[in-house]
Order: C-alpha cells, then sequence, then structure tokens
C-alpha cells in the first residue's frame, strides 16, 4: 500500500494539481474574470502577474472559494481540484480550505498568542488527538515557517507583537499547520521591507517540495525569482501562461511583452 | 412683564447701534463701502453685540445675584425667637418670600389695597384674609414680623428691580456708544466681531461643563447637609431603609445597602436578559444575515430603542408582572407560589433587559463590524467555519469593546428609573429570591423628593445623597467603559 | 507521534464527500445561526407583545359609553329648581324623569327602580344645571344630552365588568344591568369617541372617566419649545467651536469628556439638578415647563452636540479650503458654507433629541410637574412657560400610579397618543434625511 502510494506521488509531481476550465466571476454588473482555463503543477510556484485591478487576485480567491464571502460575487466553470470540481454543490467550503490554503496580502495574525495563532486550524479542523500531537504540530509548521528560532522562546507572547516580516511568516506557518495541499499567497510581501521579503521568498522556494504553491504578485522580479510557471493577466484575461522563463524572456504575446518591458502597468 | 420689556429695550437699543454704526461707516467714505476695512454689516454687528451682550451678561448676574441679597436683608430681619421649634431660619425665609408673593398676587387681582399693602401695622387677619381671596397660598401663619418682613422684601426686590434695569439699558447704551464712536474706516470690525462670536461659541460649548459643575454642587452641598443630619456610617453601612413618614426626622433608618442591593439584582437580571439576546442578535445581523433581513430586522429592534422608558414602566407593571404572576404566582399554571404580587425584581429585571437589547445590540454590531475583514478573512481561509469565526477570532478580539458595551448598558441599568418605579416595587429589602419587591437607589430619590415632605429633613435630602451614590457608581462605569472602548478602537485604526 | 508520521501525507479524502468531522461542524454552525435568529425572534417578539398591549389596552380610552336623552326644560321648571335648597338634586329628578321617558319611548320591558337610573348614569344633576344657566336660550326647546355613564357600566358595555363579577352594592345592582343590556339594545346607550380625553385636562382621583391629556400635551408643547430654543443654538454653536475653532488644549480636552460623559449621566440626576439650581436655588416656578425644558435642554444638549459635530465632520475640507481661498475668515468659511451644508444633518439630529426629551419622566417628576398640576389649560402664551402644568409622559406616570384600576386604560390610551407624537417626529426626521443627505 505504501509503495503503493511512492509511486502515486513520483507520478503526481508531473501531474497537474488544479484545473482551471472556462472560469467566469461577476461581482455584481462587473465581469471580474472572462473565461480563463489554466493549468496548475503539483509542487510547482506558479505566479500569478498583471497590472492592478487585472483580476489575478479575484482569481486566487477562486480557488479555494473565498470569494464565497461576498454576498455579490458569481462564480461560473469548473475548477478541478485532483479532478473534482471545487464548485460542485456536494463541496463544503470548509473541506477545501482544509487542503487549500491561502495567505494574505497584509500580515492578518489573529489578536492571540503566537502558539494559538498556529493551532487554530489544527484544532478547528481536528488534526490532533491530543497536547503534545498539538505542540508538534506547531512547532513544525513555525520550522516550516522559518520562524521558530524567533519565536520558540515566546509562544505564549501575542502574535500581533512580532514585526511585519515575522507576521507573515506567522501567517504561512499557521496556513501550513492544516497540512494543505496548495498553498496560495496573495501578495505577501507587498507589505513588508526588502530584507523580510527576502527570508519570505527563501521560504516560499523551500515550501514548494511539498504543496503547490500559487503566489499573485505586483512584482514581476518577485516573480521571476520564486516561480517556476508565470501566468499573465489583463483587464480580466488570462493573456499568456508558461514557464517562467519563457515569460520573461521570450513573451509570445505582445500585451505580455509591453507589460515586461513596463509599457502597461 | 418687565423683565420682558427690559430685553426688548435692550434689544431695541442694539438695533438702533446696527443701523447708527452702519450708516456713519458708509458715511465715513461717502458712501464708498470698499474703503472701509470691513462690510458697512460688520460695524453694525459690532455696535448691537456690544450694547446687547454687556448688558445680558448684568441682567442675568443680577437675576443670579439678587435672590442672596434679599434673602440677608429679610434675613437680618427675622430674630431668634420667632423660628417655631422644628423649624428653621429658612422655612421662616421661605414663608416671608410665600406671603410677598401673595401680596403681589392679591395687589394685582385689585383685593388688596396698596397703601394696606404697604403698612407695616396692617392687621394680620385682614391682610391673610386678602390673600385667601386672591388665591394665594398661606401656608404659615402670617405674624406681624413675617409680614413686615415680606413688606421689606418686596420693597427691596423693587428697588433692586429697578436699579437692575437702569444698569441694563445704561450698559446697553454706553456699549452701542462706545462701538459707534469707534467706527470709521480703518476699524477692524469684522475682526472684533468675529472674535466676540468666538467667544460666544466658547461660552456655548462651555456649558456642558458648567452642567457637569451644576451637578455636582447640587448634589455635594444637599449631601454635606444630609450628613450633618444623619450619620454616614450609618448611611453607607445601615441594612435598613425604613424613613419615617412623618417628614419630621427623628425614627428614619437611611442605609443604602438594601437600595444599591435591589439595583445591583435588578440591573444583574436586566444584563442577563440583554446580554445574551443583544449579542446573538448583534452577531447575526453583522455575520449571516443579508442585507434585506438587515435592512428590516435592524430598524425593529431600534424602536424598542426609541419608545420612551414610562411605556416600559407600563408594561412592567400592567402587562409583564401579572404575566408571570399567573405563571409563578400563586395557583398560577406552574403550580408553583413564588411570586406574590406583579411588582419584582423579575418583572423589572426582564423588562429593563428589553429595553436594553437594541442598546447591547447596536454597540455591539459596531464593536464587531471594527474586527477587521483580514481577521475573517485569516480563519475563512485555514478553513474554519463561520460559528468558528465568530467564537474564536472576532469574539476574542471584539472582546475588550463588548465588555465596554456591556458596562454602558449596566450604567444604563443602574440608572434607569420608570422601569423600577412602576414594576420593582418600594419595599426595601436584601434578599436573594427574585420574585420578591425590592426597590432601587433611583426609585427612593423619585419618592423621597416627590412626597410631602420638607426640603429640610434628613428623609428629603437623603435623595442627594443617593443621586451622589448613583452619579458617582454610574460616572465610574461611564470612565472605565468609555476608556475601554476607545483603547479598542485605536487598536485597529 | 514520529516526525515520519507527521510528514507522511493524509489518506487522499475526495471533496465530494463530507467527512464526519465536517458534519459535526456544520451542524454546530446550524445551531449557531439558529442561536442567532432566536435572538432576533425574541427582541422582534417583544415588540410584538409591547405593542399589542398598548393597543388593545388603549384604544378604549379613545372612546366612552354615553346615554343620549332628550330633554326639554321649561322656564318654569328652571325658576322653580332654583328656588330649591338641593338644586342639583331638583335637577336630577326632572331630568330622571326623562330617561324614564327615553325607557317607555323605546319600548324597554325591564322593570325598574328609580335609583337605578342614578347607578347608572351618576349624579347628572350638576351637569343639566350648568348646562342651562350657561345657555338660558335653550330652556323651552329639546335638547339632546350625551352624557358619559357611570365607570362601572362603562365596564360592563366594554367587557372589564361581566354579570358574574358583579356584586350588589349602591353603586350597581345585579338588576340595572338588564336595563343597561335594554338601553344598549335600543341604542340610547352607545359608544361614542371620547374627545374630552384628548382635549381634557386631568381629573380628580375619583373621576378617571373625565381625565384628558390635553392639558399636559400643552405642557410638553412649551417645555419643547424651550428645549429647542435653548438646545438648538447652543448645541450648534458648542459643535462649532469643538469641531472647526477649538485648540488642543487641557480646556478642550475638558469639554470633549464632559460632553460623552453627561450623555451617559442617568436622567434622573438632571432632575436633581434642576430641582437644586432651578428651583432652591434661582427661585424658578415650581412645576413650570420652562424648568422643565431646562433641565431636558441640559439634558439633550449632548446628544445634540454629538451628532450635529458629526454632521459638521461629514463636510469634506474641500468646502472649506475653496471658501478660504476665495479670501473669506475662518467664521465666513464655517457659516457661509459649512452650517448650511450640515444642517439637514443638524436638523435631523435635533428632532431624534427632542423625541428622546419628549418621552423623558424622571427629572420631570422631581421638579413637580406630575400629572396632577395639570388641571386646565394655560392663561396664555407666556403663562404657557410659567404656570404650573405636566407634561404627557408624567401624566401617563401619575395615571399608572393611581389606585383606580379606571386610570390604567387612560395611561395606554396617554401612551398611544404620545407614540403618536414620537412616531411623527421621527418620520419627520427620516424624511429629512432622506431627502436632504449628501453622499461627498
Amino acid at each position: 500500500m505504501n509503495d503503493m502510494r511512492t509511486v502515486e506521488r513520483a507520478v503526481d509531481d508531473k501531474t497537474l494539481k488544479i484545473t482551471a476550465k472556462a472560469v467566469q466571476v461577476h461581482y455584481g454588473e462587473t465581469h471580474a474574470i472572462k473565461d480563463v482555463s489554466v493549468d496548475i503543477p503539483d509542487k510547482t510556484v506558479t505566479a500569478f502577474i498583471g497590472p492592478s485591478g487585472c483580476g489575478k487576485s479575484t482569481f486566487l480567491r477562486c480557488l479555494n472559494r473565498m470569494n464565497d464571502t461576498i454576498d455579490i460575487c458569481r462564480v461560473s466553470g469548473e475548477i478541478l481540484l485532483d479532478g473534482e470540481n471545487i464548485y460542485d454543490p456536494k463541496v463544503d467550503p470548509v473541506q477545501l480550505r482544509a487542503k487549500v490554503g491561502m495567505v494574505f496580502q497584509k500580515p492578518n495574525p489573529f489578536p492571540k498568542s503566537i502558539y494559538d495563532n498556529v493551532a487554530y486550524g489544527p484544532r478547528i479542523h481536528g488534526l490532533a488527538k491530543n497536547k503534545a500531537e498539538l505542540d508538534e504540530i506547531v512547532e513544525k509548521s513555525l520550522r516550516r515557517g522559518a520562524i521558530w528560532d524567533e519565536v520558540k522562546d515566546r509562544l505564549d507572547a501575542p502574535g500581533t507583537g512580532l514585526s511585519g516580516g515575522q507576521q507573515q511568516r506567522l501567517c504561512i506557518a499557521r496556513a501550513v499547520a492544516t497540512e494543505p495541499e496548495v498553498l496560495l499567497m496573495d501578495e505577501p510581501c507587498s507589505a513588508l521591507d526588502p530584507i523580510a521579503t527576502a527570508q519570505v521568498e527563501e521560504l516560499i522556494d523551500d515550501l514548494r517540495s511539498r504543496f503547490s504553491v500559487v503566489i499573485v504578485t505586483h512584482s514581476m522580479q518577485q516573480a521571476a525569482r520564486v516561480s517556476q510557471k508565470t501566468a499573465f493577466f489583463h483587464l480580466g484575461n488570462l493573456v499568456e501562461v508558461g514557464e517562467t522563463n519563457q515569460i520573461f524572456t521570450n513573451p509570445i504575446d505582445p500585451r505580455t511583452e509591453s507589460y515586461i518591458t513596463g509599457r502597461i502597468g | 412683564m418687565p423683565l420682558l420689556w427690559l430685553v426688548l429695550i435692550v434689544l431695541a437699543i442694539a438695533a438702533i447701534g446696527y443701523v447708527v454704526a452702519r450708516s456713519r461707516a458708509l458715511a465715513s467714505t461717502g458712501g464708498e463701502s470698499r474703503t472701509l476695512h470691513s462690510l458697512p454689516s460688520y460695524y453694525g454687528w459690532n455696535a448691537a453685540m456690544k450694547a446687547a451682550v454687556p448688558a445680558f451678561g448684568i441682567l442675568v448676574l443680577w437675576l443670579l445675584a439678587q435672590p442672596f441679597y434679599v434673602n440677608n436683608v429679610v434675613s437680618g430681619m427675622i430674630p431668634e425667637s420667632v423660628i417655631d421649634e422644628g423649624s428653621s431660619r429658612n422655612l421662616v425665609i421661605a414663608e416671608v418670600r410665600r406671603t410677598a408673593e401673595g401680596i403681589e398676587q392679591a395687589l394685582n387681582a385689585g383685593v388688596l389695597d396698596p397703601t394696606l399693602a404697604n403698612d407695616p401695622n396692617a392687621d394680620v387677619a385682614e391682610i391673610t384674609a386678602r390673600l385667601k381671596e386672591a388665591g394665594a397660598i398661606v401656608t404659615g401663619e402670617i405674624t406681624q414680623i413675617k409680614l413686615q418682613a415680606a413688606q421689606s422684601y418686596r420693597s427691596v426686590s423693587a428697588s433692586g428691580g429697578l436699579l437692575m434695569a437702569a444698569l441694563v439699558i445704561l450698559a446697553a447704551l454706553a456699549g452701542a456708544a462706545f462701538a459707534i464712536r469707534q467706527t470709521h474706516p480703518n476699524f477692524w470690525a469684522r475682526n472684533t466681531v468675529e472674535n466676540g462670536i468666538r467667544y460666544l461659541l466658547i461660552a456655548a460649548a462651555s456649558i456642558a461643563v458648567l452642567t457637569t459643575v451644576g451637578i455636582v454642587f447640587s448634589l455635594v452641598f444637599n449631601t454635606v447637609e444630609f450628613f450633618r443630619l444623619y450619620p454616614f456610617t450609618d448611611f453607607f453601612f445601615g441594612t435598613q431603609w425604613a424613613p419615617s413618614f412623618s417628614g419630621r426626622g427623628g425614627s428614619s433608618e437611611l442605609g443604602v445597602l438594601p437600595l444599591l442591593w435591589g439595583t445591583l439584582y435588578i440591573s444583574i437580571v436586566a444584563l442577563m436578559v440583554a446580554v445574551p439576546v443583544g449579542l446573538f442578535a448583534a452577531i447575526y445581523l453583522s455575520e449571516y444575515a443579508s442585507s434585506r433581513v438587515r435592512s428590516i430586522a435592524k430598524p425593529l429592534l431600534e424602536i424598542l430603542a426609541g419608545i420612551p422608558t414610562i411605556v416600559y414602566g407600563l408594561f412592567a407593571l400592567l402587562t409583564v408582572g401579572p404575566l408571570l404572576v399567573s405563571f409563578f404566582g400563586d395557583g398560577g399554571w406552574l403550580g408553583v407560589s413564588w411570586q406574590g404580587g406583579g411588582r419584582a425584581v423579575i418583572t423589572a429585571g426582564l423588562v429593563m433587559g428589553i429595553m436594553l437589547i437594541p442598546f447591547v445590540s447596536s454597540l455591539s454590531d459596531d464593536i464587531i463590524n471594527a474586527v477587521p475583514q483580514s481577521m475573517r478573512d485569516g480563519s475563512y481561509g485555514l478553513g474554519a467555519t463561520k460559528s468558528e469565526t465568530i467564537r474564536q477570532v472576532i469574539i476574542p478580539a471584539a472582546l475588550p469593546g463588548i465588555v465596554g458595551a456591556i458596562l454602558l448598558a449596566a450604567s444604563r441599568a443602574i440608572g434607569e428609573t420608570m422601569i423600577v418605579v412602576l414594576g420593582a416595587g418600594a419595599a426595601a429589602r436584601l434578599s436573594l429570591n427574585p420574585f420578591e419587591a425590592m426597590t432601587t437607589v433611583t426609585a427612593k430619590i423619585v419618592s423621597q423628593l416627590t412626597g410631602d415632605s420638607d426640603f429640610a429633613s434628613p428623609e428629603a435630602l437623603v435623595a442627594f445623597a443617593l443621586g451622589m451614590t448613583l452619579f458617582v457608581i454610574t460616572l465610574g462605569l461611564n470612565v472605565f467603559a468609555l476608556y475601554i472602548v476607545r483603547k479598542y478602537r485605536e487598536q485597529y485604526d | 507521534m514520529s516526525d515520519a508520521s507527521l510528514n507522511a501525507p493524509r489518506p487522499k479524502s475526495s471533496l465530494l464527500t463530507l467527512n464526519a468531522r465536517t458534519k459535526k461542524r456544520n451542524a454546530a454552525e446550524k445551531r449557531f445561526k439558529a442561536y442567532g435568529i432566536t435572538a432576533i425572534a425574541i427582541g422582534v417578539f417583544f415588540l410584538a407583545v409591547l405593542a399589542f398591549s398598548i393597543i388593545r389596552s388603549g384604544l378604549p380610552a379613545f372612546t366612552n359609553v354615553v346615554i343620549s336623552v332628550d330633554f326639554t326644560l321649561s322656564q318654569d321648571e328652571f325658576d322653580a329648581a332654583e328656588k330649591e335648597l338641593f338644586k342639583t338634586k331638583a335637577y336630577q329628578g326632572l331630568f330622571n324623569a326623562a330617561v324614564k321617558q327615553t325607557v317607555a319611548d323605546n319600548q324597554i320591558d325591564v322593570a325598574f327602580e328609580d335609583d337605578a337610573i342614578e347607578r347608572i348614569m351618576g349624579k347628572t344633576g350638576g351637569i343639566i344645571r350648568e348646562h342651562y344657566r350657561a345657555n338660558p336660550d335653550d330652556l323651552g326647546k329639546p335638547v339632546a344630552f350625551e352624557l358619559p355613564v357611570a365607570s362601572r357600566v362603562d365596564g360592563y358595555i366594554n367587557g372589564r365588568v361581566t354579570r358574574d363579577t358583579v356584586q350588589d352594592s349602591r353603586f350597581l345592582m345585579l338588576t340595572d344591568l338588564d336595563l343597561v343590556d335594554g338601553l344598549q339594545e335600543a341604542g340610547v346607550i352607545r359608544n361614542a369617541f371620547n374627545w374630552n380625553f384628548i382635549t381634557g385636562a386631568d381629573s380628580g382621583v375619583d373621576n378617571p372617566g373625565g381625565a384628558g391629556i390635553g392639558a399636559s400635551v400643552v405642557g410638553s408643547f412649551f417645555m419643547m419649545l424651550v428645549v429647542l430654543f435653548l438646545s438648538l443654538p447652543i448645541g450648534v454653536a458648542a459643535s462649532i467651536y469643538l469641531e472647526e475653532f477649538a485648540p488642543q488644549n487641557r480646556f478642550t480636552d475638558l469639554i470633549e469628556v464632559n460632553i460623552s460623559n453627561l450623555a451617559a449621566v442617568p436622567s434622573i440626576v438632571f432632575g436633581i439638578l434642576g430641582l437644586a439650581v432651578f428651583i432652591q436655588f434661582m427661585h424658578l416656578p415650581q412645576s413650570a415647563p420652562l424648568v422643565g425644558g431646562l433641565v431636558l435642554t441640559l439634558m439633550t444638549l449632548p446628544t445634540i452636540i454629538i451628532s450635529t459635530r458629526a454632521s459638521l465632520k461629514s463636510v469634506p475640507p474641500s468646502i472649506r479650503d475653496a471658501a478660504l481661498g476665495v479670501g473669506a475668515s475662518k467664521m465666513q468659511a464655517v457659516f457661509h458654507h459649512v452650517l448650511p451644508l450640515a444642517m439637514p444633518g443638524i436638523l435631523t439630529g435635533t428632532i431624534i433629541g427632542l423625541a428622546q426629551a419628549l418621552g423623558e419622566t424622571a427629572p420631570l417628576l422631581l421638579i413637580g410637574m406630575v400629572g396632577f398640576v395639570a388641571r386646565g389649560y394655560p392663561d396664555g402664551f407666556i403663562a404657557g412657560f410659567t404656570e404650573a402644568n405636566s407634561a404627557m409622559p408624567a401624566q401617563i406616570y401619575t395615571w399608572a400610579a393611581r389606585a383606580d384600576v379606571s386610570f390604567y386604560e387612560k395611561a395606554w390610551g396617554g401612551i398611544i397618543i404620545l407614540l403618536i407624537f414620537l412616531l411623527t417626529m421621527n418620520i419627520i426626521a427620516i424624511i429629512l434625511r432622506r431627502r436632504f443627505e449628501r453622499r461627498w
């Protein structure tokens, strides 16, 4: 059994994690995402780039149905996670979001202790049988969030007391604590200074080994640094998607080229 | 209405000053208003302001000060010997004042001859009869000394009034004349007027401070007076509340503890109703309800806040009280015989709780909405359900604010009067049974000050000590609650 | 648990099937949501019960049971009656005869004794005498009298008293009810709109039927005039100072702290203030609407200041800059531009403050504006401020506190009138807001 899974996983490495087919999003009267189809492979960092208001964040929020929390938002089309449509009426968004975690633009630690911030997800999903297990999950997650050394002596201190960069890594640790399969990051470094940004970027590269990471960024350099695949959005359309190297050196679509060379933005 | 006339005269002087100063300003430049520093009307307003403001200032100060002077004069005329046992100088002076007012009334009605009214040796019986004929209130017996005092009260007041009128008119004329003399093209009339308006604005804003000062003084003076008549240890630590009905002091027991207990108990019952209902309503409205449900349910709940407390009082007395008795009373539906009468802690507490529901819910609604959306996103992004997010993220984050809101509601409950006056009963007791009638600080303030007892007796003065207690408690709660809420808001600003 | 087991991926689970834990969590979610709905329902339920009891108990106050009798008094009878020692008794006798005639005319076949008429109608002689003394022209002409019946009969017709609860007494005998039934069938006794309740003044403790709320409505009106003409200018002036001119210093802080605390001081404390300062210290007339108005002004000022400041704040700074830019002084910018733009908001806040003041009871009781002083209308405009009077809520309280149960109906009726005023004020405020509200 175990062997079989190993084999399967080896195959998974090259398989697709998420497949979006003809996704349309409407905000009230506004047509925010127009007919987007994209494949997101597993164990890869995929970057969504594009000028602000192009729909990249909106599309990201479709991937774990965060748009459900907005009343006027309607999504149509299909988004398959491991072959299952996440917009199927039988799917509970709560269960979905345990598999597809999210990190937000602004660090948003809960006004609780560092420990409770990380333990929150495992607790609500019932991932730990006892306190010892929970302690273990928290430590592991904080280590994966590359923040363990900085906070291990003050796990009871409030998470809001950390610096911006630390807060964001805490939020990443919090997101990975639920053992998601996909990690969505919505401009995770836009509120951080360059040093904190570098730390987070390094962390993202580490995370690639166990998750499929989707990152929205307004910084092309960042996309070039951290991602293997890049998708360029413009005015709600997915203009071009491909290997990051190819997109940045040899874009096919003239709009992508204009954006990369700084003519539209 | 001589006062009205005086006011009108001052206003007339101000109006004349306006017209004169304005035309003088125009005339000084030969009708060319552009060479004036300010618009011509500002020169007019300068005159009107300088005429009216000092004059009205003098008027108000004089009206405040005159009673003291007159009282002093009259008080000097009353020898110690005419003050009855158990009475006081103030009471005699009050009688003198009433007599003087009665004479005025009788003169106006034409039943009293002016010469008789001013005759110090006039027949007291005759005067009394005349006053009664005019419908004046004659409480005590009018003696010769009181009559003479009343006559001098009248003459001092009258000459004081005359002097005041003269001074006020003089001040108005002088102010207007000064402003008219000031009027020349280089005079900065606009700046002067605007400065004056600025001071008026400051004066208006200071009224809030004056009100607080007035409250504190009226409470402190009378409370000190009360503690001179009644030991403060008995007041603060007494467990009996039994004022004597004679209103003349002596055997009253005025311990505040039973009243404080009643207040506290009823407030606790009220909060036990209002906090869960208000909080859950706020949570539902801000997190679950669609905008349509919200737009209907929120105003409906807020209607409860706009209903006057007298309505709740009546509701407690006539609807809720009897209803509760039919459940918990003798021969009630529950077969228990817990509640004796409609007026009880539970009645007042329940109704007060209903009153506080919108108070708690709208405050909590604001506070819950102040929790940033990013907190919710963070929680939803981890796969939490709405209720998990609310219970484990939003409520803990909003907790200080919610505690502040509950404290404000508690302060409301403690200060609430009409519901307890009508719904809680009049018996002061230290009991734990919520089906018993109890009374509160506010209810006793009303009953001690609306009875017939004389204002100088400890039975009436105790109301001020109660008011002081109430004021201190609610003020403490408010300051603390506002502090918490402000700190909370700063956190998310 | 070893590191390895943590590292191992969780077994694959399909999104399409809910696991047990999710089901449990969704159930908890449903429960929690139900608590919220229950809370709203409780609030709305209480509101409904309140509205129901007000309307059910208050509407009867607007009607009273009257008996209509055609009666003719000749000049001779009048002269004869005036010569009697017990004049009203003489009129009573004449009128009772007319009632008997009415009974006979309507062919009501009930045996009754003469006293029954008096038990049903109460003492009517005085009313009859007053009528003819005031209107001597009516002598010799038939006059249709509509007189209120005794309160117990009123209660019988309106279902407050039933045959089972009536005990024979000198006020009402069981047999009298037969006559009442007969008269009601013939339409002689019927329910009529009680204008006296709306226009009348408070009656004595023994005459619930004659009590009206009119005088205290007038009292409330004069109080509101005082509140409006003091609190609006003072409130606006204070808000303008605090919002536009006040420097950041200790004194400003002091004022701000005072305003926010005064807004939460219990109303009864303002009553104590009024009693001590306006009545004991300044010797203003007790029970006068002027004093009530002053007390309520101090009480509403914080509310008005808070809402006025909010409306001033909502006027964008660009308007001020524009005015200052063309050379207006700060004062001119505020009075010519900011204040007019903020006016709808200010008026809305003021009306809501007034509505709050209109319903306030406790402070009025302390300054002597209790119901029983409202015995008549004031003698003129000035007297309206200075003559002793009551106010609607205080009048309602006085009725509610009386021992006679018949006054309760009046209290509920008074509440309906009070709520109509409050509703009107709030509707005006809402219309103002809807019509003039400006979004920047």
